[in-house]
Parts: structure tokens; C-alpha cells; sequence
């Protein structure tokens, strides 16, 4: 009995090339792990790179709880530094750590293997790329030595505050930080310019654009969103440096600084804002877009189910992003914008919560009946649906202007974005390197070591920012060093502020847990299976594990199906890799495919 | 925003419209043989190409939120000083023009492998690059000289921004021109860099245009545009 899926159809003609030249192998040390133009390479730099400047900003972040849980405990933090703990520890989190991790890290590594590429297409600009990165952090962390350390103004920078004298960090904290945000951004718009390209034109035969995996589809977007809103922050960081430095006038108004009066006039404080969240809002989605095409890949192969929607999905993250770029200022609602413009932005907002409820009805439904297995990567994607709803869900209240108005800068804001943006997107990252560590490192991770990271990792981030909302509730304000005797504030808030900080260092100290087996699994880890999750997607069908220069040997392969192909009726394996064609697919006895030759 | 939305909207239904052509009607869950029968297929356009286009829209980004920006700051502003049009001005305009010609001449040359015309259309075009960014910088001078500093007048500020950001794209685009040279000196054969100069030749008449726009909103349309954006 023939089945169905084999029934022959017409496929787009695959996007291929001739082959890539590759740059020579390099043998010596340097050529291979240092200056090295290999994707795989870079992906790997990129995320030790990150990894090592978001280990700063979780320890700032701890510096604020400290603070918060037991004001004026520890003689260290005083007003200055707590504001540049909070101001850098935003920072580095959203841009320098989670941009740099799913675009420099994930899009690096998995963007030629999943597509079938030896390389991406312009390896030596990708090269630049992180290099250029490492050298924004450079200066990054400079600033923390700069005399008066780096910024406290925020990590949104606005002006006027963040330049005007008595904000910490006001004369070498904020240049750098200025000069910082411009080379990241020259740096990722070398390696943008090679993830777009490379999965426009650097696609194995079959590989046609609705064969390709989520991952791709979700960093491929991601990519096309940042290289069209980071030239906004790109201009506002330039302009604030020209204000700061020449004395020109684009954002400061005239002000009475300290009895002094500026020689700034006529800047518009309200024009930065726009620049900022006209990147700041699709930044959302940066981040959000490769976590949701991680996850859906993540979820189909651990559920040992085809993704539900495919297509929709596909469709979902387009709409997706071409809606996050007409949202950005519903972060502006205090800003006293004219009303009928806080109503178009609210309705903006709402219809983007379309798209992105299809995405998440999609991976409850690709798990309902699935073959679920509970293996690490799986724990944190589901770990990711919950909070990822969650955060959204509080997203709804915030995106309509009479709810955020009195919840604007205080601590549900906070909870919100943390749960949607920073604690979603982190469970995908865990997924994801669990995932694919058999993969980059050939070991397979301690999985005991693993889950305790997952639940206290989960449970822990709850314990963080459940108390929060109802913190944000009595409208404690965010960005305070300390509360004091405040008539609104009730005494319970101060208990809640030492459970959360004490639940924040038991979710630090659980990182160290994760980084120990990912060491210690690289050198003492049993060998991995090359296809330890039996995945149908390319990388995981290299001749060598770890893929090697070149990826894919002498032959590159031939795509013949989508990736999700699990649980086939008829097939003997729960899987079909991408490479298999119809007629050398075992099946069961009764079943025949029908494949068209 | 209202530009840079514009451009982005256009651009997004490009995008959507060419996706529409690849999913409409395909069945991505069946799998076929199909493709292990076809020949390689060569597709229309190198990675060359569809980089230069990709980073063009990255570039139209930023100017585009420049002059967002520039529009936006004016719309803020009760009163503004519009900048004085000197005769620079208009032979750089001129210079870029002529730069762009000469290195159409040039991508027209390496087709016909034209050695000749093509080494001196590729030289003029570089001169008048220079010149143009020299004499960019002598505009700023100028405008400085006679009282139009960047910190006093926000609209001499917005020149020097958009003009620094325009001058290191035609220094990028430089760059991009001595590779093309430095492979010729190897010994690469004219043909060979034909497609390379081309892209060079589209940058710089890209780059023509932005300057045509940047010309308009800062020098000679800047009072219609700011009664308009005060309107």
C-alpha cells in the first residue's frame, strides 16, 4: 500500500551554486582556532566570547540583588555603582550576550550545516566579524575601568541623563559604551551580510526554502531584522557621541546642569527615544525569532513528531518580523505621545500577539501525541513554552496604554520582560547547547548534571520573577537604589526582595554547575553517537563528528524531504533523515513508498 | 519614521512577494526524488551580487533613519538655520557624478577587455572619488568658517554626520576598487574582474544617489521640507 507522503509533486528548483572555494585548512594552531575562518570555528568563539561577558553581567545582576534584598549591607554598592551594575548587566544581556549568542554562535555553526553549505559564503568577512566583536567588548569592559567607571544612565542610555554631569559614568563610561555599541554593530553586520547570504544562495541541491529547518528560517529572520534596525542605534549612539563630545545639539535641549547652564539647545531628548526602541522593539524579536526556530526543532525531534504548521510556522516568523518594526513605541507610552497614537500602537501590539499565538498553539500541538521524551533539551523547551506564555501574557497587559501607563517603570516591567526576553530565550540557549553539544564537541554531557540544571535553573528563575509582578503591583519603581521609608511600599515587599535575591544567587551558583559538565563532559564525556537524538536535519548526518573543514566530505548531500519526517507511518525508523530518498527508506511490511524518479 | 518605514514596507513586500512565489502550492512534507535527477542548477546570480544588494539595504537603512532623524529634529524645532549653497557644493556633486560615470566606463571596458580605457576610467573614477571627499571636507571647513559650527546650528550638526557617514562609504567603496586592482597586478586576467568592477560601479551610482538625496534635504530643498515638517 503506497502512502501518501511519497505521492510525487513538483518541488522548486533547488538554490544551488557551484561550489564554494574554501579558504585552505589551516594547520597550525593559530590558523585553526585563532584566526580561523571556519563557521564552525567562529560560531565557537563567538560563544565563549559571550558566554565569558554574560558571566560579567549575571554578576552585576547579583551586585543589584544583593542591594535590593539587604539594603546597606554590603559597604561596596553605593547609589553609583548600583545603577552601572543595572545599566551594564541590561546591556551586555540583551546585545552582547544574547544578540551575539544566537546570531554569532547558533546562525554561525548551524546555518551551513543545516542548509548544506561547506562554509558560509564569505568566510573571511566572517572572520572580521568576530573579531570586530571581541574588540567591542574589549572596549566594552574598558569602560568599567574608565575614571568614574562605565555608564549608570540605563541600558536604554537616554538623554539627557545619561550624559549630564552627576550620572555615573558621564565622561569615558558612556564614550565607550558609545564606541562599544558602533563596532558591535559594524561586526554583526559582517557576519548578518553572511547568514542572509549564504541562505539565499548557498543551499545544497533540494534544499528548497520550505524544506529548510526552523532554525534556519528563525535565525535567517532574526538576521534580516537586525540588519535593518541596529543602523538606528547605530546613528542614535552617533549622534549621542557628537552631542557628548563636540558640544552639537541632536538630543540635548538647553538645561541648567548643577547651577551651570549647558551649551546644548534646542535637542530633542523624545528623537533618541524613537531611534532607540525603532531598534529596541525588533531587538525583541532578534533575540526571539532563532529562539523560536531552536525550539521548534528542538520540540519535533524530542517529540519524535512532525512541526505542526509548517508553512504557518514559516509564515508566522515573516509576519512576525515585519510587524516588530511598527510596535517601538509602545515603550514610549509616558512620553506623552498624542493619544490616537498610543491607540495605534496598542492595536500593533496586539495583532503582532497573533502570529505568535500561532507559534506557540503550534508547539502544543506538535507535542499532543508526540513520542515525547524527556531528555535535558526537551525539558528546557517546554521549560521555554511555559515562560515564553507567561511573559507574553503580561506583554498583553503592558501593550495596552491604560494598564502600562500606572505599571510603566516599575518592577512588573521588569518581571515581564525578563520572563519574556531574557529567562525564554535562556532555556532555548540551555536546549539548544545541550542539544548540539554531541555535535560540536563530539561528547556527550553528564544528562543527571544536566536536568538538576534544568529544574533549578526553572524553578529558580520562577522563584525570581513571580514575586516581581506583585512587587510591580504596588508600584515599586524600578532603577532605585534603595526604597527607604516610602508610605506606598508595604513591608512585605522588603521580604520579597530577599527571597528573590537569594533565589537569583541559587540560579548563579547553578550556572557554575552547567559550565563545570560542559568542561568537564569535552574531556572526560563518553563518545557520542554521530546522531545521538536520531534527528533528520543535515548536520547530523556529517561524515564526521565533529564535522570537519568542509563539512560535509567530497560530496555535498542531496536534499530529497522536509526535516521533520518522524514517525512516518510505515517507516521502520522513527526518522528520515533529509538525505534518505523515498526508495532507499526501509518500511514496514505492507507499506511501499511510491517515490518518483 | 515615516521614511524608513516606507522603505521598510517596500522592501518587506519584496520579500514577502518572492516568498509567496516559493511556498504557494508546495507541499514541504512530501518528499520526491526528483531533485537527486536534476542537473546542478546554476543559479542567476553569484553570492557576490545578492551581498552587494543586501548590504545596499542595510546602507538605505541607515541613511534612511538619518534623514528620519533629520526630518524629525526639524519638526521639533521652532526656528532653523539653513545652510548657505557655495559653489563647492556643487562642483563635489559634480565630482561624484563624473565618478560614477567613469567607473560605468570602466565595468563597460573590462566586458570588451579594453585594458586601455579600462585603466583610465578606473583611475579618473578614483581621482574624482578623492576629490570628492576631499572637497567634502573643505565644504565642512567652509561652513565651519563662516559661522556654521555643529554645536551652534543642529543643521551644519546633521551635514557633518551625513556627510562623514557618505564619505566612509565611498572610502569602503576605495577600498573595494584597490582589491580589484591589487588582483590585476597578481595577474588576473581582465574578464575576471569584471563582475567585481560592476559591483563597484553600482555602489558608486548608488552612492550618487544617496548624496542626491542628502543634497536635497539639507541644501536645497531644506526650507520646503522644514515648512513642511512644521506644517
Amino acid at each position: 500500500m503506497a502512502h501518501s507522503i511519497y505521492d510525487a509533486v513538483s518541488t522548486a528548483p533547488p538554490a544551488e551554486g557551484p561550489e564554494m572555494e574554501l579558504p585552505p585548512h589551516a594547520h597550525s594552531f593559530i590558523g585553526k582556532y585563532v584566526f580561523c575562518q571556519d563557521a564552525k570555528v567562529i560560531a565557537i568563539q563567538y560563544a565563549i566570547t559571550a558566554t565569558a561577558i554574560g558571566l560579567v553581567a549575571l554578576a552585576l545582576s547579583i551586585v543589584m540583588r544583593l542591594q535590593l534584598g539587604f539594603p546597606d549591607s554590603f559597604s561596596l554598592i553605593d547609589p553609583s555603582n548600583y545603577l552601572q551594575a543595572v545599566s551594564m548587566h541590561g546591556m551586555i544581556m540583551v546585545v552582547y550576550l544574547l544578540t551575539a549568542l544566537f546570531l554569532g554562535g547558533f546562525g554561525n555553526y548551524l546555518i551551513p550545516l543545516m542548509v548544506g553549505a561547506r562554509d558560509m559564503v564569505f568566510p573571511w568577512l566572517n572572520m572580521m566579524s568576530f573579531w570586530i566583536y571581541l574588540l567591542a567588548v574589549l572596549v566594552l569592559v574598558a569602560s568599567f575601568f574608565a575614571p568614574g567607571g562605565p555608564t549608570g544612565g540605563g541600558w536604554t542610555l537616554y538623554p539627557p541623563q545619561v550624559v549630564s554631569p552627576g550620572t555615573p559614568g558621564v565622561g569615558g563610561g558612556i564614550i565607550l559604551m558609545l564606541v562599544s555599541l558602533g563596532l558591535f554593530i559594524i561586526g554583526f553586520t559582517m557576519g548578518g551580510l553572511n547568514y542572509v547570504v549564504t541562505v539565499l544562495q548557498a543551499r545544497t541541491r533540494g534544499m528548497t526554502l520550505m524544506r529548510m529547518p526552523l532554525t534556519v528560517w528563525g535565525i535567517f529572520m532574526a538576521t534580516v531584522l537586525a540588519l535593518l534596525a541596529f543602523p538606528a542605534l547605530f546613528v542614535a549612539a552617533l549622534m549621542m557621541l557628537l552631542d557628548h563630545t563636540i558640544g552639537t545639539s541632536f538630543f540635548l535641549p538647553s538645561m541648567l546642569n548643577l547651577g551651570e547652564q549647558s551649551e546644548h539647545s534646542g535637542g530633542s531628548p523624545l528623537l533618541f527615544q524613537h531611534l532607540f526602541w525603532f531598534f529596541g522593539h525588533p531587538e525583541v524579536y532578534i533575540v526571539a525569532l532563532p529562539a523560536f526556530g531552536i525550539v521548534s526543532d528542538l520540540i519535533a525531534t524530542h517529540a519524535r513528531r512532525n512541526i505542526f504548521g509548517y508553512r504557518m510556522m514559516v509564515w508566522a516568523i515573516i509576519a512576525i518580523g515585519a510587524l516588530s518594526f511598527v510596535v517601538w513605541a509602545h515603550h514610549m507610552y509616558v512620553s506623552g505621545m498624542n493619544p490616537y497614537f498610543g491607540f495605534l500602537f496598542a492595536t500593533t501590539t496586539l495583532i503582532i500577539a497573533v502570529p505568535t499565538a500561532i507559534k506557540v498553539y503550534n508547539w502544543v500541538l506538535t507535542l499532543w501525541r508526540g513520542n515525547i521524551r524527556l531528555t535535558v533539551p526537551m525539558l528546557f523547551a517546554i521549560g521555554f513554552i511555559f515562560t515564553f506564555v507567561n511573559g507574553g501574557l503580561t506583554g498583553l497587559f503592558l501593550g495596552n496604554v491604560t494598564v502600562d501607563v500606572p505599571l510603566s517603570d516599575t518592577y512588573f516591567v521588569v518581571a515581564h520582560f525578563h520572563m519574556v526576553m531574557a529567562v525564554a530565550p535562556i532555556m532555548v540557549i540551555f536546549g539548544a547547547i545541550y542539544h548540539w553539544y554531541p555535535k560540536i564537541t563530539g561528547r556527550m554531557f553528564n544528562e543527571t548534571a544536566g536536568k538538576i540544571h534544568f529544574w533549578m535553573t526553572f524553578l529558580g528563575t520562577y522563584a525570581i520573577y513571580y514575586p516581581m509582578h506583585y512587587i510591580g503591583f504596588e508600584g515599586v519603581p524600578r532603577r532605585y537604589y534603595a526604597y527607604g521609608e516610602t508610605a506606598f511600599i508595604s513591608d512585605s515587599v522588603q521580604t520579597l526582595n530577599a527571597f528573590i535575591t537569594i533565589a537569583a544567587i541559587v540560579v548563579a551558583v547553578t550556572q557554575i554547575l552547567f559550565i563545570f559538565n560542559l568542561v568537564w563532559s569535552w574531556l572526560y564525556g563518553d563518545e557520542a553517537d554521530p546522531n545521538p537524538w536520531k534527528a533528520t536535519t543535515l548536520e547530523w548526518q556529517t561524515p564526521h563528528n565533529p564535522p570537519q573543514h568542509g563539512n560535509f566530505g567530497p560530496e555535498l548531500p542531496v536534499v530529497y524531504r522536509w526535516p521533520y519526517d518522524y514517525s512516518v507511518p510505515g517507516a521502520k525508523d522513527d526518522f528520515i533523515p533529509q538525505n534518505v530518498p523515498p526508495e532507499q527508506v526501509e518500511m514496514l511490511p505492507g507499506y511501499a513508498p511510491a517515490a518518483k524518479s | 519614521m515615516t521614511i524608513t518605514l516606507a522603505f521598510l514596507a517596500l522592501l518587506m513586500a519584496a520579500f514577502a512577494g518572492w516568498l509567496v512565489r516559493q511556498s504557494v502550492g508546495v507541499q514541504p512534507w512530501i518528499a520526491d526524488s526528483q531533485t537527486a535527477a536534476l542537473p546542478p542548477q546554476q543559479v542567476s546570480l553569484t553570492a557576490s551580487p545578492v551581498g552587494l544588494a543586501v548590504f545596499l539595504a542595510v546602507v538605505t537603512s541607515v541613511f534612511g533613519l538619518t534623514i528620519s532623524a533629520y526630518v524629525m529634529r526639524m519638526a521639533a524645532a521652532p526656528e532653523w538655520d539653513f545652510l548657505p549653497q557655495p559653489p563647492l557644493l556643487w562642483i563635489n556633486g559634480a565630482l561624484l557624478v563624473l565618478a560614477s560615470l567613469a567607473l560605468q566606463t570602466a565595468w563597460s571596458a573590462a566586458r570588451q577587455a579594453n585594458a586601455q580605457r579600462f585603466a583610465q576610467s578606473l583611475g579618473f573614477g578614483a581621482a574624482c572619488t578623492v576629490a570628492f571627499i576631499a572637497g567634502q571636507v573643505l565644504l565642512w571647513r567652509e561652513l565651519s568658517g563662516a559661522g556654521y559650527s555643529m554645536a551652534r546650528y543642529v543643521g551644519s550638526a546633521f551635514f557633518v554626520l551625513m556627510g562623514a557617514l557618505h564619505a566612509l562609504h565611498m572610502l569602503g567603496g576605495l577600498y573595494a576598487l584597490l582589491r580589484v586592482v591589487l588582483r590585476l597586478q597578481r595577474g588576473v586576467a581582465l574578464p575576471q574582474v569584471r563582475e567585481a568592477v560592476g559591483l563597484c560601479a553600482i555602489y558608486w551610482h548608488y552612492l550618487l544617489l544617496v548624496w542626491a538625496v542628502l543634497f536635497t534635504v539639507l541644501f536645497v530643498g531644506a526650507e520646503p521640507l522644514y515648512a513642511w515638517c512644521r506644517s
